[in-house]
């Protein structure tokens, strides 16, 4: 599904990702997991289609069609969603309103009719449901004077409503306590089938006892190092990263 | 001959033309052209018109009156009005009155022409006690007006008495003249204990030129609440001069919304005056221009009386060559002792060419009053950009939606809701997009 290649990326002539390799098929959960400016989030950023990275090497696909060529929005209507680590406010533009938007430019782009009003509400019902929302919650300004949990939630939200091919989930977990952490993962669960895959971007462990991965990477320095099963995310908690460092010395 | 002299010779014939029962009356107005005289048209030696140049719109043969009684059909206007809402509405055409757009009233308020209240008996009374009383003796172009003063809009709301439909007074120009002026001059009086909303708005049926020199006096009596909103959505011909003057009394509460979205030439002078305590002032505006459109705030707050606050929320949008002034002045005496005034100005400049000047001024002297200005001039958040884009929404939707965002702090507190979706609509038609909905 998501196909990675000898991907070299830089921001302000900064190097930052030095030749990255991955390859995410349909039905799998992945996980990059590493210490703070490894370029985790840069490589979540340039998947999503950032202008503000320079991608001076390397390829990237989905379902075979090479995207690092493609502006954000089109990567989004193909299938890729970036579920922001910190989400913006946009005071005045309600949730609903903004979904309806976002799914209508899709379908848009799609060659599809808009989708019928009582349809979307329908939906909107569903999957907030799923994500255990308050209805008040819809009619307000989008991320405007929400909670670390509500934002993260709403991202959540967003993506059930969108329906990605792949979903890349930056740093979801920050910001959440126990409760929040159970509604968010339970959700991810939900959607998750063998038609998708996710990608989950964590500094801890602990999202991944929710969302189980099937592969996980560690990212240092710009490359992955390693890279194994669920396990290596236990291993990873208990030893810290100092241990790969030496191993790959 | 220059327009300030045609101006001045056409003074005499004026005055003889009116039939005034008050001779009070000729001495404000023999006064007011002589201090016109004197003063001239400002121009940009003047601190207070640093940034706004008048010089080349003065160089039109502008008529100083419309020769003709010129109508229009209201299907040609109907979109300027508001529609879904019953309201009071006193109506204009180059300049004079038009009965057959208008809906006045005598019953219970009075919502009418100041032409007759300057010249029937009946209102002389309100008239010795309000006319010209709150408005600048000293600044030019209010001179101008008050020598020229005859035909506006007057309102008299009587103490106690909830106004529940809202007040439109719109200006219109047909381009009958060649170019024209105009001194539009409307007086409101609103009682002890009442409510009014009023929507006022110029504008232009055709390009040719025109030059609006407007005087509003406000007065707003104990606990008196005024919401007051100026829709500038003009044409790129038309120049307008807003001189409005605002005295409140203890416990009232006024509001003024200035929506500036067109015109070639704009300069808003909003003035309160505080005369009693715990007094609210409120002064809100979004820009939106573009071209080589130019828009001017100056703004002064004059806190005079103890424990009144004021609150001021300018949001500007600059795109092409479009240039910008925010001249923001809050004055507050010694007696003025906690004085809680708050302002703040945003920008944002879509191009290298368009040009913002903004200039808070805080003149403070009394020593327990709490003031705090913001000002920002920037782009739009390149963050907030890809985060709707990635959500799927096309960059000039994501850039429209964002604008609309950084004004939402001024729409709102529009108290009608189909002049808040009419001016929601009229963003999204100056930043190019449908989006689906009602923003």
């Amino acid at each position: 599904m998501l196909q990675i290649k000898n991907l070299h990326a830089s921001v302000e002539d900064k190097d930052i990702l030095k030749g990255i390799n991955l390859e995410i098929k349909a039905g799998e959960v992945h996980a990059i997991m590493g210490p703070n400016g490894a370029g985790k989030s840069t490589l979540s950023s340039i998947i999503a289609g950032n202008e503000n990275y320079e991608v001076s090497e390397g390829e990237i696909f989905l379902d075979g069609e090479e995207i690092s060529e493609l502006a954000p929005e089109e990567r989004a209507h193909k299938g890729v969603f970036l579920s922001f680590q910190y989400p913006v406010e946009i005071p005045g533009v309600s949730v609903t309103n903004f979904i309806k938007t976002a799914i209508n430019e899709k379908r848009k782009a799609n060659k599809q009719e808009e989708m019928p009003a009582n349809e979307m509400l329908k939906l909107i019902r569903e999957k907030s449901e799923l994500l255990e929302m308050d209805r008040k919650f819809l009619s307000r300004s989008l991320n405007e004077g929400f909670s670390g949990g509500e934002k993260k939630r709403n991202e959540i939200f967003q993506m059930a409503m969108l329906e990605p091919k792949i979903a890349i989930l930056d740093e979801t977990d920050s910001g959440l306590d126990i409760d929040a952490l159970r509604i968010v993962a339970n959700g991810v669960n939900k959607l998750k089938n063998e038609n998708n895959a996710v990608l989950v971007i964590t500094h801890y462990q602990r999202l991944l006892d929710y969302i189980v991965p099937d592969f996980v990477h560690v990212l240092m320095d710009g490359k992955i190092v390693k890279s194994g099963d669920a396990s290596l995310a236990l291993e990873l908690e208990e030893k810290g990263y100092d241990w790969i460092k030496a191993e790959i010395q | 001959m220059e327009l300030k002299e045609k101006l001045i010779s056409s003074f005499m014939a004026f005055e003889e033309k009116i039939a005034d029962v008050n001779t009070d009356l000729h001495e404000i107005r023999t006064s007011a052209i002589k201090n016109f005289e004197n003063k001239g048209f400002p121009t940009k030696k003047e601190e207070a018109w640093k940034y706004t140049s008048l010089n080349a719109i003065l160089k039109n043969d502008f008529s100083v009156f419309a020769k003709n009684e010129n109508a229009i059909e209201f299907a040609e206007v109907k979109k300027y009005f508001l529609n879904d809402v019953d309201t009071y509405k006193v109506i204009f055409i180059d300049g004079k009155f038009s009965s057959y757009l208008s809906s006045t009233t005598h019953d219970g308020l009075d919502v009418c022409l100041m032409s007759s209240a300057l010249t029937k008996p009946k209102y002389k009374m309100v008239i010795d006690e309000y006319f010209n009383k709150i408005a600048s003796k000293e600044e030019s172009l209010t001179s101008l007006n008050t020598a020229f003063s005859l035909e506006g809009a007057y309102v008299n709301i009587p103490r106690s008495k909830v106004v529940e439909k809202p007040i439109e007074i719109i200006y219109f120009s047909t381009g009958s003249e060649a170019a024209l002026m105009t001194q539009p001059r409307n007086l409101i009086v609103v009682g002890e204990n009442s409510h009014v909303q009023i929507v006022e708005r110029h504008q232009s049926l055709n390009n040719n030129p025109v030059l609006t020199n407007s005087v509003t006096e406000i007065f707003a009596q104990k606990r008196a609440i005024v919401d007051y909103y100026k829709v500038q959505n003009d044409l790129q011909t038309a120049n307008l001069i807003d001189n409005t003057y605002i005295a409140q009394k203890q416990d009232s509460h006024v509001s003024v919304h200035t929506f500036s979205f067109g015109g070639n030439i704009t300069r808003n002078n909003l003035n309160f005056y505080h005369q009693g305590e715990h007094i609210d002032s409120t002064l809100k505006g979004i820009t939106i221009i573009g071209d080589k459109q130019h828009v001017d705030h100056y703004t002064l707050v004059q806190h005079a009386t103890p424990n009144c606050e004021s609150h001021q929320n300018y949001k500007t949008i600059l795109n092409d060559s479009a240039t910008g002034v925010f001249n923001g002045k809050i004055f507050v005496e010694k007696e003025a002792q906690k004085t809680d005034a708050f302002q703040q100005n945003n920008n944002i400049l879509l191009t290298d060419k368009a040009t913002i000047n903004a200039k808070p001024q805080l003149e403070i002297f009394a020593d327990d009053v709490k003031c705090s200005h913001g000002c920002t001039i920037g782009q739009l958040d390149e963050n907030a950009m890809f985060y709707m884009q990635q959500r799927g929404i096309p960059k000039k939707e994501a850039k429209a939606l964002l604008m609309y965002a950084f004004t939402s702090e001024v729409t709102s507190s529009v108290k009608i809701p189909e002049l808040k979706a009419k001016i929601a609509r009229i963003i999204a038609d100056k930043l190019g997009v449908n989006m689906g909905f009602d923003l």
